[in-house]
C-alpha cells in the first residue's frame, strides 16, 4: 500500500545518525537524516543546498537524496569537501521542481557517496560544461586547481543568466570562455563550439565534460582528434545505487557502480551512449 | 577438481550459479555481463504484459552485509519490447531463463510462451513478489491457484516451467507440491520474506511502498529449511535461493536437496566478480570433502531414504 506522506514533525534534536548497526556503519548502506543548512538559487532554473554530512567525498561522486514522503534520486555533489556537502540542482521534472522549492530546516535522508571520481593527475584541463553539468565539474575543477593544475572551462547555457557556477570558476583561477544558445554573452551557439576552438589553440592533458550526452559526443570527437582523453560524466535513471537493480544500465555498465565518470574510450563501444536511455521501466527511450 | 556442472529442470549449466531474477536482468547486456563473469546461467528480470515502471523511490533498504529490503514493484519493459534484451544475452551464448509475473493463470499462460518464443532454455513463474497487489504473492499462496497456473503455463509451452514459490505462508513445501501436480519441471525456493523498515526520526516506513522484500544472508535458514522440506516431499529438482554469499551457504542449499542455486543480493555486496569467486571456492569446498561431483551432494544432508 502507498503510505500518506506523515505531518508529525520530525525530532527537533538536528541531525540524526543511524542507530541500528553495530560497529561503525557504512555510509554507503545506510541513510543518515540531515537538515538543510542553505538554499542558494544559482541561476533562474538551478538551486544548492547544502547541509551537514560527515562522509568523505570526492568530485565526481554523488549521493542519493530521499525527499521523505515524495522521492529518492540521485544527485551529483557539487561541493564535496569538509562536513558541509552540497547538491546543485536544474529542474528536469516534477520531483527536481519539488526538491528546489526545499527550505532550510528540512529534513533530508542522505546515502553514498557512490561511484568514481575524476582522475585530478593531469596538469592541464579542459572543461566542458553544458547546463547543469557545470555542477559535478566545479568541485573537480576546484580541487585540480588546489593541486596546481591549469584549468580553462568552456560553459555553455541557453542565457547569460543561465552559466551555472561562472564565477565560482573564476574564483577558483579557472580561465572562463562561454558561450550562450542566444549570444547573450560571450560566442553565440553551443559550447562544443568554444571547446573545439580552444582544443584548436591550445594544449591539454585532458578534458573533463558534463552536459547532454550529444554534446559530450561533439566533444569526444573533437578532443579524439588531437589525441586528448576525454571524461564524462554520466546520467542514467537509478533506482537502488548499489549495482543491483539495472535501472542505471549504460551498456554493459551500471552507472552507479562503474561511472558515474567514463573514460571516453570505454563509451566508445556502447551503444546507449548519445543514443538512448532507460525510463523507469527499462524502456529504451532515444535521447 | 569437482565437477560443478549439474543438469536442473532438464537443462544443463555449467555450474549452479544462476542469476537470480530481479538483479541485473532489465537490459541484455547487463545479463551477458553475468554470464561472462561466470554465472551458470541467467534468469531475466520479471517481466509482464505491459511496461511497469514500478514503485517510487526509496525502493531499497540494506543492511550491511546480511541483508537488504525491497520494493522495486516490478518494474520491467513489457513483453513487446523484452524480447530484444533475450536476444542481446543469448547472442553473448548465455544460458537464459526467462522469468514472467501475470496476475492469473491464463494472462500466465499467454506471457510464457511470448517469453518461450524468445529462445530462453525454460522460463520461471513469479509466483512469490511479495510486494505487488495483483500479483507473486498474492496469486502464489495457495496450492489451487499455483496448480492451476503452472498447469496452464505447461499447457502452453514446449520447454521447462520452473515455480518459484513464496515463503510467506504457513506451508510453502505444499505449494511446491501443487506445482509439481501442475507439471513443473523445477521448483524455486525461496522469494523473498515480507517485510518492513522505518525510519524513527521521520516517523514513517522507509520505501515508499511500506512493505518490501527480505534478502540476503539473514533469509539463508529460512531458505535452508524450505528446500530441505520441498526437497522431502516432491520429486522434481529444487533451485534453491536466499542469501548464498560464500560456497559454503551454496552447499548447505545443496545438501539440503537443491540441485541448481540462484544468487541475487551478493551482487549488491560483491559485485558480479561473486560468480567467479562462488565457482571457484566450491569446486575447492568439494575437493576437501571428497566429493567429485557436486551433484552426488544434492540431499546429502538428508537421513539415507
Amino acid at each position: 500500500m502507498p503510505w500518506a506522506p506523515r505531518t508529525r514533525p520530525a525530532s527537533p534534536k538536528g541531525p540524526g545518525r543511524p542507530s541500528r548497526y553495530i560497529g561503525r556503519p557504512l555510509a554507503r548502506y545506510v541513510r543518515t537524516i540531515v537538515r538543510v543548512t542553505e538554499r542558494v538559487e544559482e541561476t533562474p532554473s538551478t538551486v544548492t543546498l547544502r547541509f551537514p554530512y560527515d562522509p568523505p567525498a570526492a568530485p565526481g561522486q554523488f549521493v542519493m537524496v530521499w525527499i521523505p514522503g515524495d522521492d529518492e534520486i540521485p544527485m551529483s555533489l557539487s561541493y564535496v569537501s569538509g562536513r558541509s556537502k552540497g547538491i546543485t540542482v536544474k529542474v528536469m521534472g516534477e520531483t527536481t521542481r519539488r526538491v528546489q522549492s526545499i527550505p532550510p530546516g528540512t529534513a533530508l535522508g542522505i546515502r553514498g557517496p557512490y561511484g568514481n571520481r575524476f582522475d585530478l593527475s593531469p596538469r592541464r584541463v579542459l572543461v566542458v560544461g553544458g547546463g547543469s553539468g557545470a555542477a559535478v565539474l566545479a568541485p573537480a575543477a576546484e580541487a585540480a586547481r588546489l593541486g596546481g593544475t591549469s584549468v580553462v572551462v568552456a560553459l555553455g547555457a541557453t542565457r547569460a543568466p543561465e552559466l551555472l557556477f561562472r564565477d565560482r570558476f573564476r574564483a577558483m583561477g579557472a580561465r572562463v570562455e562561454v558561450a550562450t544558445d542566444d549570444g547573450s554573452e560571450g560566442t553565440p551557439g553551443f559550447v562544443t563550439g568554444v571547446a573545439e576552438r580552444l582544443l584548436a589553440d591550445e594544449p591539454f592533458d585532458a578534458v573533463w565534460t558534463c552536459g547532454p550526452e550529444v554534446m559530450m559526443q561533439k566533444v569526444i570527437v573533437a578532443a579524439g582528434r588531437r589525441g586528448v582523453p576525454v571524461y564524462c560524466s554520466t546520467e542514467r535513471h537509478m533506482k537502488c545505487a548499489l549495482g543491483m537493480c539495472d535501472a542505471c544500465a549504460l551498456g554493459p555498465y551500471h552507472v552507479c557502480t562503474d561511472g558515474p565518470v567514463f573514460a571516453a574510450d570505454r563509451l566508445a563501444t556502447v551503444p546507449d551512449f548519445a543514443s538512448f536511455h532507460r525510463d523507469s521501466s527499462g524502456r529504451r527511450v532515444p535521447f | 577438481m569437482a565437477d560443478l556442472a549439474v543438469r536442473c529442470a532438464g537443462i544443463p549449466l555449467r555450474n549452479p550459479f544462476l542469476l537470480a531474477s530481479g538483479v541485473w536482468g532489465e537490459s541484455g547486456e547487463s545479463l551477458a555481463g553475468a554470464w561472462a563473469a561466470g554465472a551458470g546461467g541467467v534468469i531475466t528480470k520479471s517481466i509482464g504484459s505491459v511496461p511497469r515502471p514500478g514503485y517510487p523511490n526509496p525502493t531499497i533498504e540494506t543492511y550491511e552485509r546480511w541483508g537488504m529490503l525491497n520494493a522495486m514493484g516490478l518494474p520491467n519493459p513489457g513483453i513487446d519490447e523484452y524480447p530484444r534484451e533475450v536476444e542481446i544475452a543469448r547472442r553473448a551464448g548465455a544460458t537464459v531463463i526467462g522469468s514472467v509475473f501475470a496476475g492469473d493463470a491464463p494472462e500466465f499462460a499467454r506471457l510464457a510462451a511470448r517469453m518461450a518464443a524468445t529462445g530462453v532454455a525454460a522460463v520461471e513463474l513469479n509466483l512469490s513478489c511479495p510486494h505487488a497487489e495483483g500479483f507473486g504473492t498474492e496469486v502464489g499462496s495457495t496450492p489451487e491457484n499455483v496448480e492451476r497456473i503452472v498447469r496452464a503455463v505447461v499447457a502452453a509451452v514446449e520447454i521447462p516451467v520452473i515455480a518459484k514459490i513464496t515463503p510467506n505462508t504457513a506451508d510453502p513445501a505444499g505449494l511446491a507440491v501443487a506445482a509439481e501436480r501442475g507439471g513443473a519441471a523445477a521448483i524455486s525456493a525461496i522469494n523473498t520474506l515480507r517485510a518492513l523498515a522505518i525510519d524513527v526520526r521521520l516517523h514513517r516506513p522507509v520505501l515508499s511502498h511500506g512493505f518490501g522484500g527480505l534478502s540476503g544472508a539473514a533469509i539463508k535458514p529460512v531458505g535452508l529449511a524450505c528446500v530441505w522440506q520441498i526437497y522431502d516431499k516432491v520429486s522434481i529438482p529444487v533451485v534453491g535461493v536466499g542469501g548464498i554469499m560464500t560456497a559454503e551457504d551454496a552447499l548447505e542449499y545443496v545438501m539440503a536437496g537443491a540441485g541448481a542455486l540462484e544468487v541475487g543480493t551478493a551482487l549488491t555486496f560483491e559485485g558480479v566478480g561473486v560468480f567467479g569467486r562462488l565457482a571457484r571456492d566450491l569446486t575447492a569446498l568439494l575437493d576437501e570433502l571428497g566429493y567429485a561431483r557436486l551433484e552426488d551432494a544434492v540431499g546429502a544432508a538428508h537421513p539415507a531414504r
